[in-house]
C-alpha cells in the first residue's frame, strides 16, 4: 500500500493509519510500497513495534517505475536493504515534483507529524530496464513482483505485450479489480508464476479490498518466499 | 498509396540502420502504426506495418516477429538495449534509428504516401 510520500495517494495514508485500518480489516502483513520512495517505511516499522510481532507485521517496500513505465514491487527483508534500493533509484531519477500538480510527498513520523516533503519526481520514471531494476531487487535480497498485471497501464503487459522470459519475476500481483479466474483466462501467461493478490491502497477504504492469505510459520518476508515457492509446506491460499 | 520499400525510407528520413541492412531494398512497407504501448500494437498493428516507438525493450522484437511487421523505428534518439538487436538479428527484423520525435517521423512517412493499412 502507499502513504502520503506517494503524489498519488490520500495525505491521510499516514503509516499510523495505515496499520490502524490494516488492524481493523483483520491484516496481518503490509506493505509499504511508495513510488519510487521509502522515506515512510521506517515510521511504518516503528509504529508497528507497539503490536505484538504476530499481530501487524510491517514489510518494506518501493513500487518501482522502470524505463519502459512498468511498476515493479520490491519487497526487502529489512530497512538497509530497501533504502539501498531507494539509493539505486533516486540515482536515475531525475526532475523535481510539482506538488500542485502531481500531488503533495510528504515524509512523516510514526505520530503523523510532518518531516518534510520529498523533492523527486517521484511519478517519474527511472532510467534503469526492467531487467535492471529486478536484478537490482534480487541482489540487494528482495522479492520483485510485476505489478498489477491486469491494468491497462503501468503493467508489464500492458508496456511490453507480454512477460519477457529475461524478467525474473518471482511472483505477478493482480488488482483488486479481477479475480483469479477471471486472471487466468484472459492472461494464460501468469500460470508461470505465483499470483497474490493486494489493495494497492492509495486511500485508507481501499485496505482490504485485495488481499492474500499465506500459510506460513510466521509472519515475515522469509517465509512469504517460502509460500511463493510452495517450499516446506508454505503456500498461498486462495480460492 | 502503393507499397514502398524500407530502403526508400531510410534514405528519406535518414535512418541509422541497426539490423538486417541486406534486406532493406526487399522489405514492403505496407502501411505504418504508432504506438509505444505493446499490449495496443499487438490488438492492433497490422500486417506489413512500419511501427513508429520510442520503446528498446527486446519485447519490440517479439511483438514485430509475431505481427509480421516489416520493421521498427525507434524515434527520438532511444538506443535500444543489445539484447533487442541481437534478438532483432536473429528474428530478420530490421532495427531503424532516429533522432527525430515520432511525431516528426509519422509526418515525414505520411508525406511519403504511407497510410493505416
Ligand atoms: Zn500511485
Ligand atoms: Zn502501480
Amino acid at each position: 500500500m502507499h502513504t502520503c510520500l506517494s503524489p498519488c495517494a490520500d495525505i491521510w495514508n499516514t503509516p499510523k493509519r495505515l496499520i490502524e485500518k490494516a488492524r481493523e480489516q483483520g491484516i496481518h502483513i503490509i506493505g509499504i510500497s511508495d513510488h519510487n520512495a521509502a522515506e515512510n517505511v521506517a515510521p511504518a516499522l516503528r509504529y508497528a513495534e507497539k503490536y505484538g510481532s504476530g499481530e501487524i507485521t510491517v514489510i518494506p517496500g518501493m513500487e518501482i517505475t522502470t524505463a519502459e513505465e512498468i511498476h515493479i514491487l520490491g519487497l526487502f527483508g529489512d530497512l538497509e536493504q530497501v533504502l539501498e534500493m531507494q539509493s539505486f533509484v533516486y540515482a536515475r531519477l531525475s526532475g523535481k515534483n510539482e506538488p500542485e500538480v502531481f500531488g503533495e510527498q510528504i515524509i512523516v513520523n510514526e505520530d503523523e507529524e510532518v518531516l518534510g516533503f520529498n523533492e523527486h519526481l517521484l511519478s517519474g520514471a527511472i532510467s534503469a530496464s526492467l531487467e535492471e531494476v529486478i536484478e537490482r531487487i534480487h541482489s540487494l535480497g528482495g522479492v520483485a513482483i510485476a505489478a498489477h498485471v491486469d491494468r491497462p497501464s503501468f503493467s508489464v503487459i500492458s508496456q511490453l505485450g507480454f512477460i519477457p522470459e529475461s524478467a525474473r519475476f518471482d511472483a505477478v500481483e493482480l488488482s483488486s479489480s479481477i479475480t483469479l479466474k477471471e486472471a487466468r483466462r484472459r492472461f494464460p501467461e501468469i500460470a508461470r508464476y505465483s499470483v497474490i493478490s493486494s489493495s494497492d491502497a492509495h486511500y485508507l477504504h481501499w485496505i482490504g479490498n485485495a488481499t492474500t492469505e499465506f500459510l506460513l510459520a510466521q509472519p515475515g518476508l522469509d517465509e512469504i518466499v517460502l509460500a511463493l515457492k510452495q517450499k516446506d509446506g508454505r503456500r498461498i491460499l486462495m480460492e | 498509396m502503393g507499397t514502398i520499400v524500407l530502403k526508400e525510407i531510410v534514405d528519406n528520413l535518414g535512418l541509422e540502420v541497426k539490423t538486417c541492412a541486406e534486406k532493406l531494398e526487399t522489405t514492403k512497407v505496407s502501411g505504418g502504426y504508432v504506438s509505444d504501448l505493446m499490449s495496443d500494437v499487438i490488438a492492433n498493428s497490422k500486417e506489413g506495418d512500419l511501427w513508429v516507438t520510442i520503446q528498446a525493450h527486446q519485447n519490440i522484437v517479439a511483438i514485430a516477429t509475431l505481427r509480421e511487421l516489416s520493421g521498427v523505428i525507434i524515434a527520438n534518439g532511444k538506443q535500444p538495449e543489445s539484447e533487442t538487436l541481437e534478438h532483432a538479428t536473429q528474428e530478420n527484423v530490421p532495427i531503424l534509428l532516429s533522432n527525430l520525435t515520432s511525431f516528426e517521423v509519422v509526418g515525414r512517412l505520411y508525406q511519403m504516401g504511407l497510410r493505416s493499412s
